[in-house]
C-alpha cells in the first residue's frame, strides 16, 4: 500500500513538472490513471540515437526501431496512453488532473445523497413525509454551482482547443495521409517523390503470397504495419489528411491526434514529438469490412536519421543546412531537459 | 385551453352503432388487436413489439460480446459460413442492426408508443388519443419497418449479406455500390420515421386539446410533459433525417451526388443532417424516462415532485438546447476552431438543466417516507447511472479532449450508461410501476428485486470497463483488438452473461405474474400515487373517462 502511495506521488511529481499549469492540481491525479510507464519515457532516445549514429558511420542505411512496450500502443491499463507531445500532455493533464477529479466527486456526491436517503428517509425511520416542494435558494444554488463548475472546466478546455489548432512557428515537415480501403498511403510533398503504402502485417502463416509476416520487432498484432510513417523528433509535423474512397480517420493516441479522412477534403492537423520511438494507431471511422485491419504505425527518429531515411526512400531534403542544424540543437536541449525530468521521477520512484 | 372539444357526447357520437355499449365491451380478437384504435391496446401492442425487438437486439449484442470475449476472430466465419471480408462484413451488419433495433424498435416504441399511449390519455383524463386511427397506423408502420430491417440482413450489401454502415449510415460508405441491403434499411427508417411523426402529431394534439377540465399545462404530470417535449423533438428532427436518407437513397439509385465529393457534393453534409436529427434523438430516448422517474420518485417518497416547474422547464430547455449541439458528434471531421469552441460550450450548457433534474429528484426523496419497491429501485438506479453517463458526457463535450476518445469505447461506455443503464432502467421502472395497472395482476416483488440487482451488477460489469478500453485507445466497431486489451474485454463479456441472467429472471417473473400474480387493486401504491390513472380500476375499463374528471 505504502509503495503504491509513493508510486502515485512520484507519478504526480512527474506530471507536475511536465504540465504547463499549476502543480497544485496536478499533485492529485486519479490513482488508477497515473500511468506508470511515464517513467520509462526517456531512457530510450539516447540509446536509439547512439545506436543510430554509430550505424550511420558504418553505413548510411536506415532500419526501423523496435517499439517500446507500453508506449505508443494500448497497454490494457485504466487510463490514457502516455503522451509524447506537449499538446497531448496538456490534454492528459486536463483529463487526469481536472476532469476526472471533478466528475468523480460529483458522482460520489450524488451516490452519497442517494445512500443517505436510503438510510435516513426510508419508510421505517421516517414514517411521515414532509410536504416541502419548493426552496428557491436551493434551486438557485443547484443551477448556479454547475454553471460555475462548467466555466471552471471551460477555461482550460478553450486553451487546449486553441493549442491544438495553433501550429507553432518553425521548421515544419508535411506529410500527406490518404485513407484507402484498407490501407494508408503517406506522401512527403516537400521531400521529393516519397510515397508509401502502409498495410497491416499479417500473422505468420496468414500472410499473403510473398509478403512478410509480423514479428515482435514490428509491433503488436493488429497494430504492426509493413511501412511506417517516419517523422523527425522535435520538429513540427503537419498532417494533411484525406481519403480516396470512404471515410477513415487517422488516429495516433500517443500524439493526441485524430483527424477524419474525408474524400474531397484536406483536413489539417499537427503534432510535435520529442521522444524518438514507434507509435501505433488504428483507423477510427467505420470504413467497411476491414476497418479493424488498417493500423497506423509512426516512427519518430532524430532529424539526422530522418534525413537518412528520406534519402533511402529516394527523396530529398528541402531547405538550407543552417535550418536543420538549428533544429537539431533545439532538439538536443529538449532531450537533455527531458532526461533530467525523468531522472528525477526515476529516483523518486526508486526511493519508495 | 380548448377543453370543450373533449366532451363525452363527442366520443359517444363516434361510436355510432355501438353507442349503447358497456364501457368494458371489447371487440373480437382480430378486430381488437389488428384493427385497434384503443390507446391502451395500441400501447400494449407497442410494448410487445418492443420486447420482441429488444430480445433480437439483445441477442445480437450477445453475439458481439461472444466474439469480443477473446482476441482474434472466433465465430464470425462459423456464423456466416463465409471467410475473409464477407465474414468480417457480418460484424458491421451486427453493429448496424443492434444500433438501429435498440434505438428505433426497442427504446422508442417502449417509451413513447408503449407507456406514452397507455398513460398520457389516462393521466390527462382523456378518453383516448386525439386521432385513434392514426394511432393504429403509427403502430402498424413499425411492423413492416422492422421486417424491412430484418430482411436487409438477408440480401446483399457490399462485401457480404446485409448493410454494414453503422446506425449512422454515413456516406460515402453507405453509397458504395452493392446489393439492396442499405436501400432496405433506409426504407425501414423512412417507415419508422413516418410512424414516429404521426405518433408525435397525435400526442401533441391530444395533450394540447384533450386535457380534463381544470388540468392546465402547469398541472400536468411530468410524464405528460416529457412526452410533449419528446413529441416536439420528434416532429422537428425526424423530417431532417427523412430528407438526409432520401438524398442517400437517390445518391445510391438515381445518380445524384448530394454526398459525393467527386460530383460536387459533400460527405460532411450528410453528417450535419444526420446529427441534426441524431442529437435530439438521444433526448427523445431519455426524456420519457425522466418523466417516468419523476412520477415514480414522487409516488414512493409520498411527496409531490420537488420544484415541479423547474423540472418541466428543464425538460423544455434540454429539448431546445438539444437542437443546437449536434456537431459535437463531429469533432474530428475538420471543424474550424470557432465551431469547436461553440459546440463545446453549447454542449456543456445541457449539463445545467440535467443537473437541475438530478437534484430535484433527490430533493423529492429528501424528507420523504421512501419505500423501496421494485420500480423505485430502478428509478434510483436510473438516477445514479444516468449521473455517471452524464458526467462522462461533460468530459466528452470538451472538443479538445474528445479528439482522443472520439470513436473509441469511451464513447460506447458513455452512451450505454445513458441508454442501456439510463433509458432501459427507465423502461423497467415504468414497466414495474404500471404493470399491475396495465394487466391487472401484480408482479412478484422478490423476483423484481432480484432482476434489478442481477441486471444492475451485470450492466455495470459489462459497460464500466469500456471506459478503460476507450482511454486505452480501443476504437469502436472493431471485431478484434490488441492482445493487451483482452482482460477488460473478457470482463465485459462476463458482464453480458450476468445481465442475460437478469433478463431471464425478468421473463420468469412476467410469465409467473401474468398467470398467477395477485389481483392488482385500483391504487396499489397508496397515497403517494396521485395521478389520474390511479383513480381507475386495474386494468382500466376499455373506455375510460366517459364522464371527464374535474381537476381543482
Amino acid at each position: 500500500m505504502r509503495i503504491l502511495t509513493n508510486l502515485m506521488l512520484a507519478a504526480g511529481l512527474a506530471i507536475a513538472s511536465l504540465s504547463v499549469a499549476s502543480g497544485a492540481n496536478a499533485a492529485a491525479p486519479q490513482p488508477e490513471l497515473a500511468p506508470a510507464p511515464q517513467t520509462e519515457l526517456a531512457p530510450a532516445p539516447g540509446a536509439v540515437e547512439e545506436a543510430a549514429e554509430s550505424a550511420a558511420d558504418a553505413a548510411p542505411a536506415f532500419e526501423y526501431a523496435a517499439p517500446t512496450e507500453g508506449i505508443g500502443m494500448p497497454s490494457g491499463g485504466l487510463g490514457i496512453q502516455p503522451q509524447v507531445s506537449e499538446v497531448g500532455e496538456q490534454a492528459r493533464w486536463f483529463h487526469d488532473a481536472l476532469l476526472m477529479p471533478i466528475i468523480t466527486i460529483i458522482s460520489l456526491f450524488v451516490l452519497a445523497l442517494l445512500l443517505w436517503i436510503v438510510v435516513r428517509f426510508n419508510r421505517r425511520r421516517n414514517p411521515t413525509a414532509s410536504k416541502t416542494t419548493h426552496n428557491t435558494t436551493l434551486e438557485v444554488v443547484w443551477t448556479l454551482v454547475p454553471v460555475l463548475i462548467l466555466v471552471f472546466i471551460a477555461v482550460p478546455s478553450i486553451g487546449l482547443l486553441q493549442a491544438q489548432y495553433n501550429l507553432p512557428e518553425g521548421e515544419t515537415v508535411t506529410v500527406k495521409i490518404t485513407g484507402n480501403q484498407w490501407n494508408w498511403t503517406y506522401e512527403y510533398p516537400d521531400h521529393g517523390d516519397i510515397l508509401l503504402v502502409s498495410n497491416m502485417l499479417e500473422e505468420e502463416g496468414e500472410q499473403g503470397e510473398g509478403a512478410r509476416f509480423r514479428t515482435d520487432a514490428d509491433g503488436p498484432r493488429l497494430l504492426a504495419a509493413d511501412e511506417r510513417m517516419v517523422i523527425p523528433a522535435g520538429v513540427n509535423v503537419r498532417f494533411l489528411v484525406t481519403a480516396s474512397d470512404v471515410l477513415h480517420s487517422f488516429a495516433v493516441p500517443a500524439f493526441w491526434t485524430k483527424i477524419d479522412a474525408v474524400p474531397g477534403r484536406l483536413n489539417e492537423g499537427w503534432t510535435r514529438v520529442d521522444r524518438e520511438g514507434v507509435y501505433f494507431g488504428q483507423c477510427s471511422e467505420l470504413c467497411g469490412a476491414r476497418h479493424g485491419y488498417m493500423p497506423i504505425a509512426v516512427e519518430v527518429v532524430s532529424p539526422e536519421q530522418f534525413e537518412r531515411w528520406v534519402i533511402s526512400q529516394g527523396g530529398s531534403m528541402p531547405g538550407s543546412e543552417d535550418a536543420s542544424s538549428d533544429a537539431a540543437e533545439e532538439d538536443n536541449t529538449e532531450a537533455v531537459e527531458d532526461a533530467a525530468e525523468t531522472a528525477a521521477a526515476d529516483s523518486a520512484a526508486a526511493a519508495s | 385551453m380548448t377543453d370543450t372539444t373533449a366532451t363525452p357526447a363527442h366520443f359517444d357520437a363516434a361510436g355510432h352503432d355501438e353507442a349503447h355499449h358497456d364501457a368494458d365491451h371489447k371487440p373480437g380478437f382480430f378486430v381488437r388487436w389488428f384493427m385497434s384504435t384503443n390507446h391502451k391496446d395500441i400501447g400494449t401492442l407497442y410494448l410487445i413489439f418492443a420486447i420482441v425487438a429488444g430480445i433480437i437486439g439483445g441477442a445480437i449484442s450477445g453475439m458481439m460480446r461472444m466474439e469480443l470475449a477473446e482476441p482474434g476472430i472466433q465465430y464470425l466465419e462459423a456464423w456466416t459460413g463465409e471467410t475473409g471480408n464477407a465474414a468480417l462484413h457480418f460484424w458491421n451488419v451486427m453493429i448496424t442492426a443492434h444500433g438501429l433495433i435498440m434505438v428505433f424498435f426497442m427504446v422508442m416504441p417502449a417509451m413513447i408508443g408503449g407507456f406514452g399511449n397507455w398513460f398520457v390519455p389516462l393521466m390527462i383524463g382523456a378518453p383516448d388519443m386525439a386521432f385513434p386511427r392514426m394511432n393504429n397506423i403509427s403502430f402498424w408502420l413499425l411492423v413492416p419497418a422492422f421486417l424491412l430491417l430484418m430482411g436487409s440482413t438477408q440480401v446483399m450489401g457490399t462485401t457480404g449479406l446485409g448493410g454494414g454502415t453503422g446506425w449512422t449510415v454515413y456516406a460515402p460508405l453507405s453509397t458504395q455500390p452493392g446489393g439492396p441491403a442499405t436501400d432496405m434499411a433506409i426504407l425501414s427508417l423512412h417507415l419508422a420515421g413516418a410512424s414516429s411523426i404521426l405518433g408525435a402529431v397525435n400526442f401533441i394534439t391530444t395533450i394540447f386539446n384533450m386535457r380534463a377540465p381544470g388540468m392546465t399545462l402547469h398541472k400536468m404530470p411530468l410524464f405528460v410533459w416529457s412526452v410533449l417535449v419528446t413529441a416536439f423533438l420528434l416532429l422537428l428532427s425526424l423530417p431532417v433525417l427523412a430528407a438526409a436518407i432520401t438524398m442517400l437513397l437517390t445518391d445510391r439509385n438515381f445518380g445524384t451526388v448530394f454526398f459525393d465529393a467527386a460530383g460536387g457534393g459533400d460527405p460532411l453534409l450528410y453528417q450535419h443532417l444526420f446529427w441534426f436529427f441524431g442529437h435530439p434523438e438521444v433526448y427523445i430516448m431519455i426524456l420519457p424516462g425522466f418523466g417516468m422517474v419523476s412520477q415514480i420518485v414522487a409516488t414512493f417518497s409520498k411527496k409531490p415532485v420537488f420544484g415541479y416547474l423547474g423540472m418541466a422547464y428543464a425538460m423544455v430547455a434540454i429539448g431546445v438546447v438539444g437542437f443546437v449541439v449536434w456537431a459535437h458528434h463531429m469533432f474530428t471531421v475538420g471543424l474550424s476552431l470557432n465551431m469547436k469552441l461553440y459546440f463545446t460550450a453549447a454542449t456543456m450548457v445541457i449539463a445545467v438543466p440535467t443537473g437541475i433534474k438530478i437534484f430535484s429528484w433527490i430533493a423529492t426523496m429528501w424528507g420523504g417516507s421512501v419505500s423501496f419497491k421494485t420500480p423505485m429501485m430502478w428509478a434510483l438506479g436510473f438516477i445514479f447511472m444516468f449521473t455517471i453517463g452524464g458526467v462522462t458526457g461533460v468530459v466528452l463535450a470538451n472538443g479538445g479532449f474528445d479528439n482522443y476518445v472520439h470513436d473509441t469505447y469511451y464513447v460506447v461506455a458513455h452512451f450505454h450508461y445513458v441508454l442501456s443503464l439510463g433509458a432501459v432502467f427507465g423502461i423497467f421502472a415504468g414497466w414495474y410501476y404500471w404493470f399491475g395497472k396495465m394487466f391487472g395482476k401484480m408482479y412478484n416483488e422478490f423476483l423484481g428485486h432480484l432482476h434489478f440487482w442481477v441486471f444492475f451488477v451485470g450492466v455495470n460489469i459489462l459497460f464500466f470497463p469500456m471506459h478503460f478500453l476507450g482511454l486505452d485507445g480501443m476504437p469502436r466497431r472493431y471485431p478484434d483488438y490488441a492482445d493487451s486489451q483482452a482482460y477488460w474485454n473478457e470482463i465485459a463479456s462476463y458482464g453480458y452473461v450476468i445481465m442475460g441472467v437478469g433478463m431471464l429472471i425478468f421473463f420468469v417473473n412476467m410469465a409467473w405474474s401474468l398467470v398467477a400474480g395477485k389481483k392488482a387493486a385500483d391504487n396499489y401504491w397508496g397515497e403517494g400515487a396521485t395521478t389520474l390513472e390511479w383513480t381507475l380500476s386495474s386494468p382500466p375499463p376499455y373506455h375510460q373517462f366517459n364522464k371527464l374528471p374535474k381537476i381543482d
